[in-house]
């Protein structure tokens, strides 16, 4: 059976908003508003994408609709991340570049040894997880390397003062902020199908996909995930480290966050 | 004749955005002996020691080193001839003999000893968690891994400030002893009663700027 949602059906949903609200009223967390706001937003930003989505990936619109999609949600995911780690200099770039390789990567790997058919309804949604799953690992890994360089400043500089070069200076901590993002990924990793299931496979379910063919896409989902978060986060790190030390083997000066 | 000078400043000034840290330094240090550079705290003494082996750079003049402007010097190769220990011990995870071997991971355990026994420290530490030393030993044990890479230089920014008296003065004839086999030693402290005891001469720093260059001959090394 198919699990299609009615508009009467998501107005009716929204009574689970109420019930958030609600609580929030009952224990005087303040945060109605904000509730009510951010339900608001995400229905709107979901509506638009629907109708924009319609338009990108409906049969017959040319392939090139979907690349310039997936170029916009690199873009934007860049400056959400940028957001997220106002501390970690230079993240613009080296966000949009650590998620433009992770596509190249995942989505060369899906598409050109052909796991799926390449076309907009599968090249959109696959780009959007890659890029929305491996954001988080991507800011972590960011902010953990900055930090660490700041905060032991004197272990690093120790290294470099005994004419070690500023890439093999920095790498016990380049190793340690690419545990620590990548960690969390591989325990949700391990963890899928047992404490929770993810959102590819239960809506392929709920849209009425054979639970095996569900398991299979998702499976695939999964791993293209695990690739992205590593190749991001690589990228941010190794990015990092060329824009944290100059040419002559110096850290630059790194402001604590407060200055921020 | 001037003796032969180690690092010579010409003209140097570093500056913060809201100060000049030095302001238009010119110096010779000369390579015999111990030279330290005292002052009170926040005169520029640090950054000073940091210009010597390029952890910073000048934003005007020149420093060189043995004649040579350091720009043009390799900086990686410049940090093995002078090494450094800093203000507060600064020991790798692991081992003593771990963190020996970041300074030289070819280093053998022959190598390793030496360089323990040239800092009064017994070899037998080298297989010792790094962390668990006192810290003079520790502070020992970051001179030995800078001795492990050959230095010609030790640059030493106020190595014994966090040490208790005992532990400050094997450190200083630890310094002594290297300085009379031929290490050039630039050794910055606060600590006037210090300065007196080890230097072979005393540069002033007041507020950015070399205050009177006062050369108190302490005897030769």
């Amino acid at each position: 059976m198919n699990a299609t949602v009615s508009w009467a059906g998501l107005a009716v949903s929204l009574s689970l908003v109420a019930v958030a609200a609600g609580i929030s009223w009952w224990q005087r967390l303040g945060l109605q508003r904000q509730i009510l706001i951010a339900a608001g937003r995400a229905l709107a930003q979901l509506l638009l994408v629907g109708a924009a989505l319609t338009l990108v990936v409906s049969p017959g619109r040319p392939i090139w609709w979907s690349w310039l999609w997936v170029a916009a949600m690199l873009g934007y995911a860049a400056t959400v991340a940028r957001r997220r780690a106002p501390e970690v200099p230079h993240l613009l770039g080296l966000a949009l570049a650590s998620f433009t390789a992770a596509a190249v990567v995942t989505l060369g790997v899906l598409f050109g040894l052909h796991i799926f058919p390449l076309n907009g309804r599968t090249l959109v949604p696959i780009a959007g997880m890659m890029i929305g799953n491996s954001m988080t690992a991507t800011v972590l890994a960011g902010r953990r390397l900055t930090d660490e360089l700041r905060d032991k400043r004197e272990e690093v500089e120790a290294r470099l003062a005994l004419g070690q070069p500023s890439r093999q200076a920095a790498t016990p901590y380049v190793r340690g902020a690419l545990r620590a993002a990548l960690t969390p990924q591989i325990e949700t990793t391990k963890a899928t199908g047992l404490v929770f299931l993810p959102g590819a496979m239960t809506g392929l379910i709920l849209a009425g996909a054979a639970p095996v063919q569900a398991v299979l896409v998702q499976a695939v989902v999964m791993f293209l995930v695990l690739a992205a978060t590593a190749t991001t986060t690589v990228v941010i790190a190794l990015g990092l480290i060329r824009r944290l030390f100059t040419p002559d083997h110096r850290l630059v000066y790194l402001p604590t966050p407060a200055d921020h | 004749m001037r003796p032969l000078a180690a690092f010579e400043f010409q003209r140097v000034s570093v500056w913060r955005v809201d100060r000049r840290v030095l302001d238009d330094v010119t110096a010779r240090i000369p390579a015999a002996g111990i030279t330290v550079v005292a002052g009170p705290s926040g005169a520029g003494k640090t950054t000073l020691l940091r210009l010597c082996n390029r952890l910073e750079i000048p934003d005007a003049g020149t420093v060189s080193y043995h004649g040579q402007p350091l720009d043009e010097l390799d900086p990686l190769l410049l940090r093995r001839r002078v090494g450094m220990v800093f203000q507060r011990p600064t020991p790798f995870p692991g081992t003593v003999a771990d963190n020996l071997a970041v300074a030289s991971p070819g280093a053998g355990s022959g190598d390793m000893c030496t360089a323990l026994t040239r800092v009064a420290l017994d070899p037998g530490l080298l297989s010792q968690d790094a962390r668990t030393l006192s810290g003079g030993e520790l502070q020992r044990m970051c001179l030995a891994r800078t001795l492990v890479t050959q230095p010609e230089t030790l640059l030493l920014d106020e190595p014994t400030s966090a040490l208790d008296a005992q532990p400050k003065l094997v450190f200083e004839s630890t310094a002594r002893g290297l300085a009379a086999q031929g290490i050039t030693i630039i050794w910055v402290t606060h600590d006037d009663a210090q300065a007196g005891r080890i230097a072979d001469r005393v540069y002033r720093l007041r507020d950015g700027h070399l205050a009177g260059v006062s050369v108190e001959e302490a005897g030769e090394p």
